[in-house]
């Protein structure tokens, strides 16, 4: 077809290309208005044209919102700006939390020929990885490879923390970063002017301001998920009375003599047990760590003992009432609480948030009593009645936190209570299944060790777990003798994780009911 | 009080003649509002014009002085009702609301108003909430101008061409006796720049003034037979005065060459986008000016035949951009083109999209098949045979969740929800419904409660057909700014007359809190201007409802999970109504925040609430957050290679409203949760006590430490 020229193509407008097109996206409530009105002052002052829009509404309560910026030097007559950013069409783009960078990247506002990519890589969960009964949180890893390709330039840091450190928030570490990665054509000090004008915490801002300056310059990038840093570790050395010491040296040692891999995470759960009851607790737990390790494959890598020294420990360590208590009157713990609160020499008052049922009261009791209790419905209604309610344990007061102490201190009498024989029958039977899997399908039994992680959560989370993972090990015992069986296994334990209410799970046991 | 204060930015509103305006859409409207001799102004908050209603609040000091009378109308449909004014009265008057569910609320009154027609300037600001950050069903205000025959103006969006929309828009109105609609998009709302002020003009008849000469003109009444006479009359003598004036005063425009084969029909809304498009195919310069010639309607309805036929004249093809579906304006350009037998091609959804925002790949798209169509040698090399492959870029969407909105951290809806589920646990599930609000959140995960909405204030009467009750009873949730806009007559009257059986739950957060925090006429702070503390509950009994709870502490979950057990089964008859109030977090954090500071500065004592979660505790099973969903309450990876799972932690957002705990007891969750009071300036026997109870807890402490193996922590 010969289609007539209508018109004779010309060359684009040079000064189109001085355009410079900025888009913002944060989540809700965290300051883009304000950096918006940053960004516009700048521009302004030194003699651009400058137009900035928003989407506010509801979006703004928690939701991800988008704000864009163009601005071009000032001439005679007004430039054209859009009122949004388009695929492929913008210089620079702020992300102010790592997984909006990651949006910004899927709608194609990051491209390699020309997106100075600003992003914090902190953390803010979504609600549906919070969700998750498992561990649903998105991979920032991901994201970060995907920011190397799309972006021409990639200022990459955590400067949510960057703002906190100085007592300000993400706005003007963001702004720092802008500025410092030189590309906005400002000097420093006109984005120092634009935070003065705005005469609201100006000092606290430009802390924050400088602080992601030179981070920004010195273009030093820091690993993705650095902002998921943990809240704190746990050392594997303990103190103690010099005769508890030895004892531990010696379970250690027996640790330590596992082979491969293993003695680390040995050392961990031995720590686990031992300060969950005594040292003596440590020795049955090496007793039954070393029983397993007996059937291990060094060709495996070790794979079963390394999940028997985690899970056997988690096990074992369970958590009932004298651990809680016991937890919750450490002088570790109060210290943390005044160093997280920022208390300083401020006097915290604590409030515990408890709620005992029949069930925990009847676990406290001695294992004979105990269990004749718990299959009296009418004793059971009576420690319902009795204890049942929500307790608000103020444990800064001496007669409180007295009650707990007590509480915390039944260690001694523990292996007498009815919990303490449920969890030993529970972990006998689980164990023998894994020994009874090993025997013909090695990681068969490594996956029934892992099923371990259902079971977490008090009261009726907790009865879900334990429900989950009785349902699982009768998917296992479904799929004995079949050579997928391992397969099989891992995927129940995932599906089992996905939702509360093990809905997932019920759909991948119906599908391995239609085909055993 | 709103939750953004205009206070600073009003004093701009004070500009005269000489003076550049620097700053956000909205108050630019305001300040043309004033130049234009408005005499009265109204409206009803909701994005995107929120922040007009916000600033006319705020600036009814100056309003005053000008004699300007400023309404926050109970309604949309209120707000359109104010204009009757306009009607007998030569009084310019304005008034706002969000399109297209503000005039849907409205469509009565501004039938009616059109109907009558007018004789002051009659305007209606409608922010139109479409494409993305829109909370709304996605359809067009469009509609109801055709319909009840008011025009429609829609401005390119930029300050000065919205400025001059205002001022046209009176005096196309004064010119063909009709209201007229000025539309603004949400970005055009926001957008920022400049304009050229002239000075506030009082009106020549203040509403005051014309109290004092009362008119009435009969011929303006809607009913038989004038109400005949006025369809005619729109016909007849409005419609052509209005084409009129369009033209004369060039209220469309026309951009680019004379003489071009191809053209562009755009909405004014859209002249940015269609422009950025040119540009990035080299056929537009930094100034707009454009290769391709552009028939900009500032006025969408009615479209000027004239003006249409002689941009079309000569062209081989024209191309409509028109965001939104139906394609009204298309329609009736192709019905121009028809009757007048022309041959000219007329393009517009068959190349872009019918549903939909125009993005900028969405109008580049549909520009470039344009133009491939009409006249490829126009379009850049590149775009004609593209050589470079895009770069593989990951696919994140498996990766990054969704971000919808949700409550904010420490609202005082998330406990009513968390013990909604936690009745529904026990009773089953139910069917329930919603309203418009923040409480709307409930309905997204973590809480999914909730199926439907029907409209502002129609939460209980969209549970009508159940209210005659059953195995499980009906359950609607209405917030406090429906409850006044519509709830009240529609839904709750609805329930007492036909002797429902359901429950209704009222989410009173003190104010409206989703558009902004605008004081209702149950908002508890006082107002200088406006009357407030008119309890829900004696609206409720007033109404004739005998069963009512009135709540005081939402965050007291097991009352909450009590209270709505109760009015779920309790023997009595007829509608049962929860009122849950506490006050919005937003607000209250935005008003306590600063005295609590100024506070302890003073050296007051000050008890300062957090909560946390003890880490070594909690399990990492996450059924707290099932049932709260709270921005605070987040995970955190333990670094203790025994661990799978991430454990919940509450960061430095947190503002102590208690739900945590509360929910915790209440669903017998797990014992991980404290609330940690830091006590600001202790007094002196509180301090020595303090340190008292402090030796003896170490004391303690120590005494066992000594006798076990303890593993000292490492803080990172």
């Amino acid at each position: 077809m010969t289609v007539q020229q209508a018109l004779a193509p010309r060359q684009p407008d040079a000064k189109l290309g001085t355009i410079i097109k900025l888009a913002v996206m944060a989540v809700g409530g965290q300051g883009g208005g304000v950096l918006t009105n940053w960004i516009e002052a700048v521009a302004r002052a030194q003699g651009y044209a400058c137009q900035a829009t928003s989407v506010a509404g509801v979006a703004q309560r928690t939701g991800a919102t988008i704000y864009y910026i163009e601005m071009a030097p000032m001439g005679a007559r007004a430039p054209v700006f859009s009122l949004a950013p388009a695929a492929g069409d913008v210089d620079i783009l702020i992300a102010a939390e790592m997984m909006e960078a990651g949006r910004a990247i899927m709608r194609g506002f990051v491209t390699p020929d020309r997106t100075t990519l600003i992003a914090s890589t902190h953390r803010a969960l979504a609600v549906s990885e919070k969700m998750a009964p498992g561990d649903g949180i998105a991979s920032s890893e991901e994201v970060r490879a995907a920011a190397e390709l799309a972006a021409d330039r990639l200022v990459l840091f955590d400067m949510d923390d960057m703002a906190a450190a100085n007592g300000s928030v993400i706005s003007s570490s963001l702004f720092g970063a802008l500025a410092g990665s030189g590309a906005l054509p400002f000097p420093r000090a006109a984005f120092e002017d634009a935070i003065r004008a705005s005469g609201k915490g100006v000092e606290a801002s430009l802390r924050a301001f400088g602080a992601a300056y030179e981070r920004a310059q010195n273009g030093a990038a820091e690993p993705a998920g650095a902002g998921e840093k943990p809240v704190r570790a746990v050392t594997n050395t303990p103190h103690g009375p010099q005769r508890l010491l030895e004892k531990w040296e010696a379970l250690a040692s027996r640790a330590r003599a596992l082979p491969g891999p293993v003695p680390a995470m040995a050392l961990h759960g031995l720590r686990k047990v031992v300060g969950f009851q005594d040292v003596e607790y440590g020795a049955e737990y090496m007793d039954r760590l070393e029983g397993i390790a007996a059937l291990d494959d060094a060709a495996q890598g070790h794979e079963l003992s390394l999940e028997a020294a985690k899970y056997i420990a988690n096990a074992m360590a369970y958590d009932d009432v004298i651990r809680v208590a016991d937890l919750k009157t450490r002088a570790a713990r109060f210290a943390r609480i005044r160093a997280e609160m920022g208390a300083g020499d401020r006097p915290v008052a604590l409030t515990e948030f408890m709620h005992p049922r029949a069930e925990e009261i009847a676990g406290l009791l001695p294992a004979g009593i105990g269990a004749r209790i718990e299959a009296s419905p009418k004793w059971m209604a009576r420690l319902d009645r009795w204890f049942n309610r929500g307790r608000r344990v103020r444990t800064h007061r001496p007669g409180s936190f007295l009650m707990l102490y007590v509480l915390g201190g039944l260690r001694g009498y523990r292996r007498r209570t009815l919990r303490h024989r449920h969890e030993q029958a529970h972990l006998d039977r689980w164990l023998t299944a894994v020994r009874q899997a090993v025997a013909r399908d090695y990681v068969l039994g490594v996956e029934l060790l892992r099923c371990r992680r259902l079971i977490k959560g008090y009261s009726d989370t907790h009865a879900r777990g334990l429900s989950k993972f009785d349902r699982v090990m009768q998917g296992a015992e479904m799929l004995r003798g079949r050579e997928d069986a391992a397969q099989w296994v891992a995927r129940l334990r995932e599906a089992a994780l996905q939702d509360e209410k093990g809905e997932a799970l019920e759909g991948a046991l119906q599908t391995v009911r239609s085909f055993v | 009080m709103a939750e953004r204060s205009f206070k600073r930015e009003v004093e701009h509103l004070r500009m005269g003649a000489g003076e550049s305006f620097t700053g956000e859409g909205i108050l630019a409207i305001t300040k043309a509002l004033l130049e234009n001799g408005v005499g009265y102004v109204g409206g009803y908050q909701g994005a995107p014009i929120s922040h007009l209603m916000d600033v006319l609040a705020d600036a009814e000091g100056l309003l005053g002085e000008l004699g300007v009378r400023f309404e926050a109308n109970a309604s949309e449909a209120a707000a359109a009702a104010m204009l009757a004014a306009s009607v007998h009265y030569p009084i310019r008057g304005a008034v706002t609301f969000k399109g297209s569910v503000g005039v849907n609320v409205a469509s009565d009154a501004l039938a009616n108003l059109a109907s009558s027609g007018v004789n002051g300037g009659a305007l209606i600001i409608v922010g139109e909430d479409y494409g993305e950050g829109s909370s709304i069903m996605q359809e067009r205000s469009h509609a109801f101008a055709m319909k009840s025959q008011f025009w429609l103006l829609d401005p390119r969006p930029n300050l000065p061409s919205i400025v001059k929309a205002v001022g046209d828009g009176f005096e196309l109105s004064e010119a063909s006796n009709t209201p007229v609609m000025l539309m603004v998009r949400i970005r055009s709302c926001h957008v920022t720049g400049s304009f050229d002020c002239r000075d506030n003009q009082r009106p020549p008849l203040t509403v005051r003034e014309a109290l004092s000469n009362p008119q009435r003109d009969f011929s303006r009444v809607v009913l038989p037979p004038m109400s005949y006479r006025h369809e005619q009359d729109k016909i007849d003598n409005r419609w052509p005065a209005a084409e009129k004036f369009i033209r004369d005063k060039g209220l469309n425009e026309v951009f680019g060459p004379d003489t071009a084969r191809i053209g562009i029909v755009c909405q004014g809304g859209m002249y940015n986008g269609v422009i950025r498009a040119l540009q990035r195919l080299g056929l537009a310069d930094i100034h707009g000016d454009s290769e391709v010639p552009i028939y900009c309607l500032n006025v969408t309805y009615p479209l000027v035949q004239g003006e249409f036929e002689a941009f079309a004249d000569g062209k081989d093809g024209v191309l409509v951009v028109e965001e939104g579906q139906p394609e009204f304006i298309e329609q009736g350009l192709s019905t121009v083109l028809l009757r007048a037998g022309s041959k000219v091609r007329l393009h517009g959804k068959d190349m872009l999209p019918m549903a939909g925002e125009y993005t900028g790949q969405v109008m580049l798209d549909g520009i470039t098949a344009f133009l491939r169509e009409h006249a490829p040698g126009l379009l850049p090399g590149q775009v004609r045979a593209p050589n470079e492959p895009a770069p593989e870029i990951p696919d994140l969407s498996q990766t990054v969740p969704i971000r919808p909105p949700g409550f904010c951290t420490g609202c005082p809806e998330r406990p009513i929800f968390a013990a909604m589920k936690l009745v529904e646990e026990e009773l089953g599930t139910h069917q329930i419904t919603g309203d418009i609000g923040c409480h709307l959140f409930a309905s997204l995960p973590p809480f999914e409660i909730g199926g439907s909405t029907m409209g502002y204030g129609l939460g209980p009467a969209s549970n009508a057909a159940f209210d005659g009750g059953g195995e499980r009873r009906a359950i609607s949730f209405l917030g406090d700014g429906g409850f006044w806009h519509n709830g009240l007559s529609s839904s709750i009257g609805n329930m007492v007359f036909n002797q429902s059986d359901s429950v209704a739950v009222i989410v009173d957060n003190y104010y409206s809190a989703a558009t902004g925090g605008q004081d209702v006429l149950s908002s508890r702070a006082a107002n200088p201007t406006k009357t407030t503390q008119q309890p829900i509950a004696a609206a409720l009994r007033g109404v004739g409802v005998k069963w009512v709870r009135q709540i005081d502490h939402t965050y007291d979950v097991g009352k909450m999970r009590d209270t709505i057990r109760e009015a779920l089964t309790t023997e009595v008859t007829g509608p049962k109504v929860i009122v849950a109030s506490s006050e919005c977090m937003l607000n209250r954090q935005r008003r306590e925040k600063p005295l609590r500071n100024a506070a302890i500065k003073g050296g007051s004592r000050v008890e300062v609430p957090r909560f946390g979660v003890d880490a070594d505790i909690c399990t990492g099973d996450h059924a707290c957050i099932r049932l709260s969903g709270c921005p605070s309450l987040s995970l955190k990876r333990l670094d203790d290679p025994l661990r799978d799972d991430p454990i919940a932690h509450i960061d430095q957002s947190c503002v102590g409203c208690g739900n945590c705990g509360e929910v915790a007891d209440a669903a017998v969750l797990c014992p991980s949760f404290y609330r940690a009071d830091v006590v600001h300036n202790p007094k002196g026997v509180e301090r020595w006590w303090q340190a008292l109870s402090a030796r003896f807890i170490g004391w303690l402490q120590a005494r066992r430490a000594a006798r076990r193996l303890e593993f000292p922590e490492v803080a990172q």
